[in-house]
C-alpha cells in the first residue's frame, strides 16, 4: 500500500482537503485449482469443475459451494454459452472490460451449470436479453487471468453451435491433467488497485495547517483536560474523548523529551545515516511530536536538550509540518526535568 | 443459557450528504450522546466495539485512530469489526454472553463519500475471477435485479413503490431530512443508470455514525425504563460465489430469521438494510414480514440515506428506539453485507 497527496485546497468550510490516491500492488497466489484454470484460459481452452451434486462451475470451484468437499474433476466447457441475467452499463469506468457501454451478464457456457461473471459487447441494451447466445471473444494477450477472456460477442443465430446442433456445444475431450509441477503453469495473478479518495484534514487540524502556511505552530487546548496538542490529532482529546478547543500558539523552542539514533537504511530514506529522530514537546504544549535533529553529532543528542526549528525557505511551505526541515539545538541550558508525554 | 440483554440507548448524528469532518470528530458526539442517554460513564462501560471499513475511508489502520474518539485513557476492552457496526454489535452480545462484561457501547460509522463507493466495494468480490473486471456494487446489484424481475419475483413499480415510501419516510426522518417527494409513475419515468436499476433504486450515499448501549440483565433494567430486549438473533452468510444459489431470494436472510425466531409472533416494526430497492423485496419475503401488519421501514430505510458500515447498525438503533419509546411491542432489525444479500443479521428486539 502507498499513498500520495499532490495538490490541495480549502473548501468553502475552511477544512483542508487534498486528492489521495492509495495503490495496492495486490499479487496474489492462485493454488493448485486456479493455477490449472488461468493456465488453460491463457492457452484458449476453458475447463471448469464439478460440484458435490454433479454441477460443473466455470469459473472452477476449488470446494464445492454448498458440501465444502474439494472439486477435484475437471470437465472441459464450450466456448459458448446463454446469459442467464444481465445489467447494461450505460457509462464505462475505467478498468472495465471495454471502453464503450456494454453489458454486464451471468453467462452459463454449454456444458458448465453455474454460471460466470463477464461482459457482453452488445452494442445497444436492446439487443441482449435474458437467454441470448454469447461466445467469448479472447484477449489478443493472454496472461493467465479472467480478463484473458476480453469479453463476450453476442452470436448470430446462425453462427450458434447450440441451435446449428440442435443440443448445447459438445465439450472437446478432456486432456490429461498437467503436472503441478509444470513450469510454464500461472502461479500468480497480479490485481494492481488504485482509489483516488478525497483526504480532509478536519475543521480542526485545518487551522493548525493554516498556521504552518504562515509559519506559525497552532495547537488546540482540551476542553475538558486543558492539555494542549500539537499537532491537534483528529480533534479529540484521546484521553478524555472531549474536543479539543481553543488554538493556543506554542513553540516555536522545545525540549526532545526522547530520542534514537537511526543507523538502519530502508525503502524511501531521505535522510543520511545515522541521524537522530527525537520526541520534541514544544514550549506551551502537553503532548510531544516527532522529527528529526541535526546540525550536531548524534551522540551529542540527549534527553533535555533544547532546540529550535530550522525552516525550509518561504517559497517551499507548504499545509505541512515538513515546513520545518529540523530541529537544531538553540544553545540553551537543558531542561532539568522532563514530564514524560502520555 | 443465554443472559438477558437489551439495546438501553441510541445516539445517531443527523446524516450528511458529504462531510468534511475526520472519522474521530464524527464519532466522539454521537459516542457522546448515548452516554448521556445511557446515564453512563465512559468507564462503566465494560467492552467498546467497531464497526467501520478503512478501504471506504481510504486510511489504513483508520479503526485505530478511531479509538481517539473512546478517550481510552485508562485503556479500555475493545474490539474492531472490518464491517457493519451492526456485526460489532452482535460481538459485543456475544462478548456479554460470555459474561466477560455487563455493558457495551457499540458504535459505527461511514464516510461514504470519501471516495468512489460503488468502485471500493469491487474489492470485497471475489479477487480472482470478478473483481478484476472492476464492475462495482451497482452492477452486480442490478444483475440481481434483472434476475428477479425476470423470475416474476418483483416488479419495476414495486421497486418504484418501495423508493417512494423511502423518500417519504426520509423526509420525516429527522436524521435525513432531504429529499423531493415523488410518485411511482414519476420514479418510473427516470432513466435507468445500470439497468435495470435507477439511481433512486440505488442507496444514497451518506456519511454518518451511530452508537448503541447494550446492557445485560439488572444493569438494563436500572439504566432504562423499557429496555429493548434482544430476544433472538442470527448471523448466516452464503457463498459468494454468483450462481451457486439463487440470486431471486436470499436464503441467508431466511435461515437467519428463523433462527432469531422472527415468526414465533407477530411484528409491529421492522427496520432492514436494503442498499437496493429490489433488496427490500426480497428481504421482505426472506424475513418472513406480513406488509399488513408490520410496519417496514418507518425511518426511510436505507434507500434515501446508505452511510455504509452505519447503515445496518442505524436499522437497530431504529427499531430499538421504538421499542424504548413504547410505540412497538416487538421490532425485527435487520443488517446486510456482501453482494447480493450475502450476509444477514437479523435480531428481534421486545419491549417485555
Ligand atoms: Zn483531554
Amino acid at each position: 500500500m502507498s499513498g500520495a497527496t499532490t495538490e490541495y485546497q480549502r473548501t468553502e468550510d475552511g477544512c483542508f482537503t487534498a486528492p489521495l490516491l492509495l495503490t495496492y500492488p495486490y499479487s496474489r497466489t492462485v493454488g493448485e485449482t486456479l493455477a490449472r484454470f488461468f493456465t488453460s484460459l491463457r492457452d484458449g481452452r476453458i475447463e471448469g469443475t464439478r460440484g458435490s451434486d454433479g454441477r460443473v462451475y466455470v469459473p472452477p470451484a476449488e470446494f464445492d459451494p454448498i458440501t465444502g468437499d474439494p472439486c477435484t474433476e475437471w470437465v472441459p466447457v464450450g466456448e459458448q454459452g446463454t446469459v442467464t441475467s444481465w445489467a447494461w452499463q450505460s457509462e464505462p469506468q475505467p478498468g472495465h472490460p471495454l471502453d464503450h457501454c456494454f453489458a454486464w451478464a451471468l453467462i452459463r457456457l454449454d456444458g458448465a451449470d453455474v454460471e460466470m461473471f463477464h461482459a457482453v459487447d452488445a452494442g445497444t441494451p436492446d439487443a441482449i436479453v435474458t437467454g441470448s447466445r454469447v461466445a467469448v471473444r479472447w484477449s489478443a494477450e493472454r496472461q493467465g487471468g479472467i480478463t484473458d477472456i476480453a469479453c463476450f460477442d453476442l452470436i448470430p443465430a446462425d453462427m450458434d453451435d447450440a441451435s446449428a446442433a440442435g443440443t448445447p456445444d459438445e465439450p472437446p475431450a478432456a486432456e490429461a491433467p498437467r503436472s503441478p509441477a509444470n513450469a510454464d503453469e500461472v502461479l500468480r495473478l497480479r490485481q494492481p488497485v488504485a482509489v483516488t479518495y478525497e483526504w480532509s484534514a478536519g475543521p480542526a487540524a485545518s487551522g493548525h495547517l493554516e498556521g504552518l502556511l504562515e509559519g506559525r505552530l497552532l495547537g488546540r487546548r482540551c476542553t475538558s483536560c486543558d492539555q494542549v496538542y500539537f499537532p491537534p490529532r483528529n480533534g479529540v482529546c484521546p484521553r478524555c474523548a472531549a474536543p479539543l478547543g481553543e488554538e493556543v500558539e506554542v513553540g516555536p523552542q522545545g525540549t526532545i523529551t526522547t530520542f534514537c539514533i537511526v543507523n538502519v537504511p530502508f525503502l524511501g530514506q531521505r535522510v543520511k545515516i545515522p541521524y537522530v529522530a527525537a520526541q520534541i514537546v514544544l514550549d506551551g504544549a502537553d503532548i510531544s511530536m516527532q522529527h528529526l535533529i541535526q546540525e550536531c553529532e548524534a551522540h551529542e543528542v540527549r534527553i533535555g536538550m533544547r532546540v529550535e526549528p530550522v525552516w525550509k525557505p518561504r517559497d517551499e511551505w507548504g499545509p505541512s509540518l515538513e515546513n520545518i526541515q529540523y530541529f537544531r539545538p538553540n544553545g540553551q541550558a537543558d531542561t532539568a526535568t522532563i514530564r514524560a508525554t502520555s | 443459557m443465554t443472559r438477558d440483554v437489551a439495546i438501553v440507548a441510541t445516539a445517531q448524528r443527523p446524516l450528511e450528504q458529504h462531510t468534511r469532518l475526520t472519522s474521530v470528530e464524527l464519532i466522539a458526539p454521537a459516542i457522546a450522546a448515548a452516554l448521556r442517554q445511557a446515564g453512563l460513564e465512559r468507564d462503566e462501560i465494560g467492552f467498546w466495539c467497531h464497526g467501520s471499513c478503512d478501504y471506504m475511508s481510504g486510511q489504513p489502520f483508520s479503526f485505530v485512530s478511531a479509538v481517539d474518539a473512546i478517550g481510552a485513557w485508562p485503556p479500555v476492552v475493545e474490539s474492531h469489526v472490518e464491517g457493519d457496526g451492526a456485526l460489532a454489535l452482535y460481538e459485543a452480545w456475544i462478548k456479554i454472553q460470555s459474561g466477560e462484561c455487563d455493558t457495551a457501547l457499540v458504535f459505527a460509522n461511514g464516510k461514504t463519500t470519501a471516495g468512489p463507493i460503488d468502485r471500493i466495494l469491487t474489492l470485497q468480490l471475489d479477487p480472482y475471477m470478478v473483481a478484476p473486471l472492476w464492475p462495482g456494487a451497482t452492477a452486480i446489484a442490478a444483475v440481481q435485479a434483472r434476475a428477479c424481475l425476470d423470475a416474476g419475483v418483483v416488479t419495476e413499480a414495486a421497486m418504484a413503490a418501495v423508493v417512494a415510501r423511502s423518500i417519504a419516510d426520509g423526509i420525516a426522518n429527522p436524521n435525513v431530512g432531504w429529499g423531493t417527494p415523488a410518485t411511482e409513475s414519476e420514479l418510473l419515468a427516470r432513466p435507468y443508470v445500470t439497468a435495470p436499476l435507477r439511481a433512486h433504486d440505488c442507496g444514497l450515499p451518506a456519511d454518518g455514525t451511530v452508537a448503541v448501549v447494550l446492557a445485560a440483565g439488572d444493569a438494563a433494567r436500572s439504566l432504562c425504563a423499557r429496555p429493548a430486549w434482544i430476544r433472538g438473533i442470527d448471523h448466516r452468510i452464503a457463498s459468494q460465489r454468483f450462481g451457486a444459489a439463487s440470486l431471486t431470494e436470499s436464503s441467508s436472510a431466511t435461515s437467519a430469521a428463523h433462527h432469531a425466531g422472527v415468526g414465533a409472533d407477530r411484528v409491529d416494526i421492522a427496520e432492514i438494510y436494503a442498499p437496493f430497492s429490489h433488496q427490500h423485496l426480497l428481504l421482505t419475503a426472506a424475513l418472513g414480514l406480513d406488509t399488513e401488519r408490520t410496519v417496514i421501514n418507518p425511518s426511510g430505510g436505507a434507500l434515501c440515506a446508505n452511510p455504509q458500515m452505519a447503515a445496518g447498525l442505524i436499522r437497530f438503533a431504529e427499531a430499538a428506539d421504538r421499542i424504548l419509546a413504547g410505540v412497538a411491542d416487538r421490532a425485527v432489525a435487520h443488517s446486510t453485507s456482501g453482494p447480493c444479500l450475502q450476509q444477514n443479521l437479523v435480531a428481534v428486539l421486545e419491549g417485555a
